[in-house]
């Protein structure tokens, strides 16, 4: 059957030999050698070598294409086409005022890029060039791994890395297996075993397996790490054999070979076709919010710049209308101009107009909102209190694009498990047919029953119990999939096991499975390690007990259970299972099921994960009717995963009730305060779970998500059995919105406290039928709008029973309700990736589930604590910074330009520069740029302390705050303020009058200079007084740029400069200086500039504070006292009813 | 157990260190550094402007300014300034002949007098302006059309003067190039103003007008230089005079030789663009007598006017001004006013603001901050 196919596909792919698209799978002969003939005819496909590229570029397409990305940017496109149109026309500003700043800005960003590339290009070649040994004529041969071709056999050594995506023929081991640790590809650094293929595994010399004559046909590469699907024709003698391989026989390049002396294993992926290089590719972009209303601001300043160029270009022409004015006998023409067309005239005219006005967007605000954070990320790696002393392990910042959206965050989602809990499991209980035991009493090995006055427990266990007692244990000694690790001594595990615990443990991808073999260890049963196919048990007397481990029906999240099937060396057959209550009890047809149910649902009410451990003896027959099914479902290329589900399901049934074991996961530290100082900033909590509803229920009031007020709100498939969905929805939205229709809603109001706040509960059945799109029934669609609404009544919300897609769901959801929240996903495991992906904010947790989370999120934390920190503190400086960066940047153009615009209306619309060419490159780049951005790094409006301590204050800048548009206009009004005053005052003084001692007059550049130096000082000074935190470094940069604008002009008037084609500025700002006037004029304008802002400010504070404001203003006062939300820390995990 | 944990994790740390990539991410796993930077705890003055502290701010302003704006305004009140307008553009008026009848061929200059009566005498030194009003010195067009380099005496631009020169780049006829070049030197204004005095008895004195002094010090003496030869007509041998000129640029100034050529200061003056089309030009300084007789006796004078120079074409005026000068310069009310009226203002928001702080910030100060 499998062979039809595979010549089928063959044919297939020879039909369509050369378009490797259509290719859907690929055939590798092993060792490049054709097969016998007759089978099949030898197509040799082209595959890539095996060199790893990461670089973007070459040396030879460097700066095109280089150049091509960075002119992708519609800013510095913009920038490009301000400074072509600069060189192609004749305009008021030299090119260099625009294109200088522009040059810089793309030759930095080619630098940084290029030795980023550079690097990346050693690391290639130093990859590429490493060498391997592959077995070519039957022998080891060293090449280079870039050498490496699919089909070539490899030969690797243990703790070497694999080259490329191998297929396992045969190990060092006589069972075919290796053990691999892929912690540099998902980080789970458990050792995993990998099968070689049966016929292949004896072949274990070099000339042994130049001997294999066989073809692999196999899918096409794919990202996914844990797919694999793929079969091996082997032709031994006449008849040829086919054998399925899966993922376990799959080894990944990045992985490393452990505990194993050597494999041989044959290139099925190389060079950009492995899964791993299949994994590099970038996340998609996450842009925060503040980043949106920069673009929207941008293009509102871009109309203003337009409507300014053509209202100049208008007017021009009107006031031009008159040829005396157009061109008087003192300021002719050149031929060539009074020949132009008039609308050619009129164009260059509005594109001149453009120039002159286009400092409004200025280059210099990208580079520094990029540097800014750049820059002010580090401050979260740097931060000591997100180190874990534990862990050794610091913040980690993967994009530095989302700072300031920490400070946005609306809706928190967390993982339970390993987030809020430490994913620290320890055994506490067992529970056989309602006897409990518990490990601690335990004493020599003798079982003593619950001490506690539990009434379940049968205090007298008979011979028949014990023998059920006894299965239990075995159960969970041999139902698991964790590894042994050796520590050093090769012979030393029975030894290691026996004499102390450092010498060897175990190693699992589950934590759970390590606590539950480890209570068992305390129980009496140690399991010491699976050798050759048999798992070994050291009973409670001491003696090895060995079982042949026949099948492992593996763990999965959708049955929520695994099985193993085993022989005891009494030639007896069980399937022993074990799994969550849900997916065990409908399977189990005999057993004290009741008793365990009630101690389940005990311990899940007490906040510990609980599991069920049920067996089936089976019959020879059965045994190979399981074997049939297996095989056959795993033979099958197309469906294999929903056959082998199939499969596992006819497998695991008829199951007879052992017991129920109780693990606890302890809170993890701080939990409780972080949730609730979440609360207390507004942010709505949501704990997205695959645990039980009682176990996460517990949970969240141990975590203080449920407070004992709270108001628990159900939606379970429990309810919507009793009533339909429809009529459950509805009277939760009534219950809800009857409360806050009776209470008048204030905005503020989260800082009273006294209003009961409602708590939803909601399993993932029922969510997946809110969430079903509407079929027949046209009210589903509605179904979501009042599941939102119930939502957004509800300060905190558990969501249990989820699979990993619908955690993303549900944030994808919520950030599609009509007010757009800000979303934060938490986790620490690979089923939160989703999610984390999806959020606008994703963070990891450097959990103990592999490193998936951390390397696809955003940021990383060491412990949830830390997002009070990130969040609270950090957060929320970022945000304050990056919104007066960017609600600066603009205010400080307009000042700059808005004189310009006005000075057009009295130089007959000339397009003539206000201030000097080098004013003009400077005021961006050098006199005005260092403050914002120290202010944008280092700002502090208030104690990091009092921000921890207070964190309503997190709902001061909810919403966007500071980048609303009446905030927007109130700047931009500033800035056309400022900017009215300058020029006019300058323009009152230079009215027709003289303002130096010895009555000689000045010009129109010492008139620009007076206006630009009321400028500078009055942009610095506005900064100045907004800045609430002035360490050294602010007062060396805000008065640092003002005595570096002095000593430039200083400069600059100062000498005849060589090489420039004019000395406008010759003696112009000393000159300036040297009238009295002009120091009063320069002091009275920059205090009638500022005055307004400060009144705003003085009065605001006054008559409407925000809680900031308050706080400010008592700082010193509440730095002194305790407070007592601090003081609420918790003190117990353990929480009791 | 615990130990097996803690090693797990270590082994993962390790891990991670390599394989996890992209730019923020280096050198991790160690301690961030505890210092007062890395960790945002640099000592810092935190300043907040509450209306308490803005406050004496605000009536320091206040009492500061007004004074000052008083001075100011005291000061420019004392200035003595009369402006007679010759334009002659109204019929009857004493330069109407000149200002209809102009014609730009002329070797005789159009005379006109011009009588006004100064009603206060001026004292110390009074200073004579011209003004020109909707004359747009700052146009773009005009801004740029110099060579300041042929300005700084260097030959090589005397010879081949800037780009930015044209139209007045190369005389048309003879192709020469131009020196001065460009259309400010070309529209050097070229009115000569001349003052008598009628004094009571009958007879008319000539009031001596300094020519020196009216330009800055360091353009007469470093941006504008004559190019380096013996003789000046010499050196301006190859080039053509402005067009609309008279006299080549190194006849300026016939009764004084060492204001000839670039370095003449009527012609710095005017080679300084004036910021707004209304403008006025220091043309010369009458300075105070030794005795200690009045500069300016109150009485009859007599402005003659070489009428050269037409500004009907474009609606201009041409203006010429007396005036005497104090510390802080000209007539000019308006910074006067502007600081007794921004110190009023701060004076008042002042007042507002205790008024403010009073009811306000006491009950604030009280309040308790919410929880």
């Amino acid at each position: 059957m499998g062979m039809d196919f595979s010549t089928l596909r063959t044919l297939i792919n020879r039909y369509c030999a050369g378009e490797e698209n259509c290719v859907d799978t690929r055939t590798v002969y092993i060792g490049h050698k054709q097969p016998p003939p007759g089978t099949e005819a030898f197509i040799q496909q082209r595959f890539p070598d095996n060199r790893i590229v990461s670089s973007k570029y070459t040396f030879w397409n460097f700066i095109p294409k280089n150049m091509f990305e960075q002119f992708r940017r519609v800013a510095n496109f913009y920038f490009l086409i301000i400074f072509l149109v600069q060189l192609i026309i004749d305009t008021p500003t030299s090119p260099i005022t625009s294109g200088l700043p522009l040059f810089f800005v793309i030759i930095v960003t080619a630098i940084k890029q290029g030795y980023e590339d550079w690097l990346r290009h050693k690391a290639d070649n130093s990859v590429n060039k490493c060498p391997v040994h592959v077995v070519e004529h039957g022998k080891v041969v060293r090449k280079q791994s870039r050498k490496l071709r699919v089909g070539d056999v490899v030969f690797v050594e243990e703790d070497e890395v694999f080259p490329c995506d191998l297929i396992l023929l045969s190990s060092s081991r006589d069972d075919g297996t290796c053990y691999v640790t892929t912690a540099s590809l998902d980080g789970e650094s458990s050792h995993k075993t990998y099968h070689a293929v049966q016929d292949t595994k004896a072949y274990k010399t070099e000339e042994e397996v130049n001997c294999i004559h066989a073809t692999i046909d196999c899918e096409q590469p794919q990202p996914d790490l844990y797919k694999f699907r793929g079969n091996i024709n082997i032709y031994m003698g006449s008849e040829p054999v086919s054998r399925s391989l899966a993922s376990q026989n799959l080894l990944l390049r990045g992985a490393t070979l452990k505990n194993t002396q050597y494999i041989y294993g044959v290139a099925i992926y190389t060079g950009m076709e492995t899964k791993m290089a299949l994994n590099y590719q970038s996340k998609s972009q996450k842009r925060s919010a503040v980043e949106k209303s920069m673009n929207a601001y941008l293009v509102v300043y871009l109309c203003i710049l337009i409507s300014k160029a053509i209202i100049n270009t208008a007017m021009k022409y009107v006031w031009q209308a008159d040829p005396n004015r157009d061109e008087p006998f003192y300021n002719g023409k050149t031929e060539t101009e009074r020949q132009r067309h008039v609308l050619i005239r009129a164009f260059t005219d509005f594109l001149a107009f453009m120039v002159l006005f286009n400092y409004i967007i200025p280059v210099s605000m990208y580079v520094t909102v990029e540097m800014q954070k750049f820059l002010g990320s580090y401050f979260i790696m740097w931060d000591d209190e997100m180190f874990d002393e534990e862990l050794r392990e610091r913040a980690v910042v993967n994009t530095s694009d989302l700072n300031e959206e920490l400070g946005q965050v609306e809706y928190v989602f967390t993982d339970k498990t390993g987030t809020l809990t430490e994913n620290n499991m320890e055994f506490i209980e067992c529970c056989v047919d309602g006897n409990v035991y518990v490990p601690h009493v335990i004493c020599n090995g003798q079982v003593m029953p619950g001490a506690s006055g539990i009434d379940m427990i049968d205090t007298s266990p008979g011979p028949d119990a014990r023998e059920r007692e006894e299965l239990f244990f075995r159960a969970l000694c041999l139902c698991h999939t964790v590894q042994v690790k050796e520590e050093e001594t090769v012979d030393g595990i029975k030894h290691g096991i026996h004499q102390g615990k450092s010498s060897s443990f175990y190693i699992s991808s589950s934590p759970d499975e390590v606590a539950l073999v480890e209570g068992m260890k305390r129980l009496g049963f140690t399991y010491l390690r699976l050798k050759d196919g048999h798992m070994e048990i050291l009973n409670r007397e001491d003696e090895i007990e060995r079982f042949e481990l026949l099948e492992v029906l593996t763990f999965d999240s959708v049955r929520r259970r695994m099985s193993v099937i085993v022989r005891s060396s009494k030639g007896e057959l069980y399937l022993f299972c074990k799994g969550a209550d849900s997916s065990i009890f409908p399977r189990v047809i005999s057993g004290k099921v009741e008793q365990v149910k009630a101690r389940v649902e005990r311990n899940a009410v007490e906040g510990l994960r609980t599991l069920c451990v049920a067996y089936r003896p089976l019959s020879t027959e059965q045994y190979e009717q399981v074997c049939h099914l297996l095989t056959r479902a795993k033979l099958e290329f197309q469906d294999q995963d929903k056959l082998v589900a199939e499969a596992y399901d006819l497998i695991e049934r008829d199951l007879i009730l052992l017991g129920a074991t109780a693990v606890e996961d302890r809170l993890q530290e701080k939990a409780a305060d972080t949730i609730e100082s979440l609360h207390k900033a507004g942010m709505k909590v949501w704990v997205l779970t695959g645990d039980k509803m009682e176990t996460a229920a517990a949970t969240c009031y141990a975590s203080k998500l449920f407070r004992r007020s709270t108001q628990i709100l159900e939606l379970t498939t429990k309810r919507t059995e009793e009533q339909s969905l429809h009529d459950v929805l509805f009277e939760l939205s009534r219950t809800v919105l009857r409360h806050y229709g009776a209470m008048p809603r204030d905005t503020s109001s989260g800082l009273s406290g006294e209003y009961t706040d409602y708590g939803l509960i909601i399993d993932g059945a029922t969510l997946s039928a809110v969430m079903r799109p509407s079929q027949e029934d046209s009210n589903s669609g509605n179904y979501k709008e009042i599941f939102l609404e119930i939502c957004r009544n509800c300060s905190a919300v558990l969501c249990c029973r989820m699979a990993p897609l619908q955690k993303a769901q549900i944030v994808k959801m919520i950030k599609a309700s009509k007010e757009h929240p800000i979303t934060l996903a938490i986790g620490d495991g690979a089923n939160d990736v989703s999610m984390i992906l999806e959020a606008h904010v994703g963070i990891g947790i450097m959990g103990k589930e592999g490193r998936q989370a951390v390397r696809n999120s955003d940021y990383a934390i060491p412990k949830f604590k830390h997002l009070k920190k990130m969040l609270l503190v950090h957060g929320h400086y970022y945000y304050i910074r990056i919104s007066e960066l960017v609600q600066y940047f603009f205010y400080k153009n307009v000042c700059f330009i808005f004189p310009q615009f006005l000075y057009q209306f009295f130089c007959g619309f000339s397009q003539q520069p206000l201030y000097d060419t080098a004013y003009l490159t400077l005021y961006n780049i050098s006199f005005t740029s260092l403050p914002i951005l120290l202010y944008s790094l280092m700002e502090q409006h208030i104690n990091m302390e009092i921000l921890k301590k207070e964190p309503s204050l997190y709902r001061d800048i909810a919403k966007n705050s500071l980048l609303t548009w009446p905030i927007f206009i109130y700047w931009t009004v500033l800035g056309v303020y400022d900017a009215i005053v300058m020029f006019f005052g300058a323009y009152f003084l230079f009215d027709n009058t003289t303002f130096t001692s010895n009555g000689q007059m000045f010009g129109n550049w010492t008139f620009g200079t007076l206006v630009f130096t009321v400028l500078v000082f009055t942009v610095t000074f506005k900064l100045a007084l907004d800045t609430h935190y002035w360490t050294w470094i602010n007062h060396f940069v805000i008065w640092g740029s003002l005595v570096f604008f002095v000593v430039f002009s200083l400069l600059w008037g100062g000498i005849i400069w060589p090489f420039l084609n004019y000395q406008r500025m010759y003696y112009v700002f000393m000159q300036m200086l040297s009238s009295g006037p002009a120091w009063l004029s320069i002091i009275l304008l920059i205090t009638a500039s500022l005055l307004p802002d400060v009144v705003k400010k003085v009065f605001w504070r006054s008559l409407w504070p925000t809680t900031t404001e308050q706080i400010q203003t008592k700082r010193r006062c509440l730095a002194s006292e305790p407070s007592t939300i601090f003081m609420l820390s918790q003190t117990s995990s353990r929480i009791s009813f | 157990m615990m130990a097996s944990s803690y090693n797990a994790k270590e082994e993962d740390g390790r891990n991670s260190n390599s394989s996890t990539h992209g730019g923020a991410a280096v050198a991790k796993s160690k301690k961030p550094d505890n210092t007062a930077f890395k960790q945002q705890r640099l000592p810092a003055w935190q300043p907040i402007l509450t209306a308490g502290n803005v406050l004496p701010a605000f009536f320091v302003i206040g009492l500061i300014f007004i004074p000052i704006g008083i001075g100011l305004y005291v000061t420019s009140n004392n200035i003595r300034e009369i402006e007679i307008d010759y334009t002659g553009s109204e019929s009857g008026s004493p330069c109407n002949d000149c200002s209809t009848n102009f014609t730009w061929n002329t070797t005789t200059p159009c005379i006109c007098t011009v009588n006004f009566t100064l009603n206060q005498p001026f004292e110390g030194n009074v200073y004579m302006y011209y003004g020109l009003s909707n004359f747009y010195q700052n146009h773009r067009r005009y801004v740029k059309s110099r060579d300041d380099s042929q300005l700084n005496g260097n030959i090589k631009s005397l010879k081949e003067p800037s780009k930015e020169c044209e139209p007045y780049r190369t005389d048309p006829v003879t192709k020469k190039p131009i020196a001065p070049c460009g259309a400010i030197a070309n529209s050097l204004f070229n009115d000569t103003l001349e003052l008598f005095h009628n004094e009571p008895n009958g007879r008319t004195t000539a009031v001596p007008l300094a020519k020196r002094g009216i330009a800055w010090y360091t353009d007469r003496t470093v941006k504008f230089r004559n190019p380096v030869g013996d003789n000046l007509s010499e050196v301006f041998k190859d080039t053509e005079k402005p067009m609309n000129w008279m006299k080549p640029v190194y006849e300026l100034d016939p009764s004084d030789p060492e204001n000839n050529g670039f370095i003449n200061e009527d012609f710095i003056v005017w080679m300084r663009t004036a910021a707004l089309p209304t403008f006025r030009k220091l043309y010369r300084i009458i300075h105070k007598n030794s005795s200690s007789t009045l500069t300016l006796p109150s009485g009859s004078y007599t402005l003659k006017v070489a009428y050269n120079y037409p500004v009907s074409s474009f609606d201009g005026r041409k203006r010429m001004i007396l005036s005497t000068i104090s510390w802080m310069g000209g007539k000019n009310p308006f910074l006067g006013i502007a600081y007794i009226t921004v110190g009023s203002i701060c004076f008042f928001l002042g007042v507002v603001l205790l008024i403010i702080h009073h009811k306000y910030d006491s009950r604030n100060n009280s309040a308790d901050i919410p929880n």
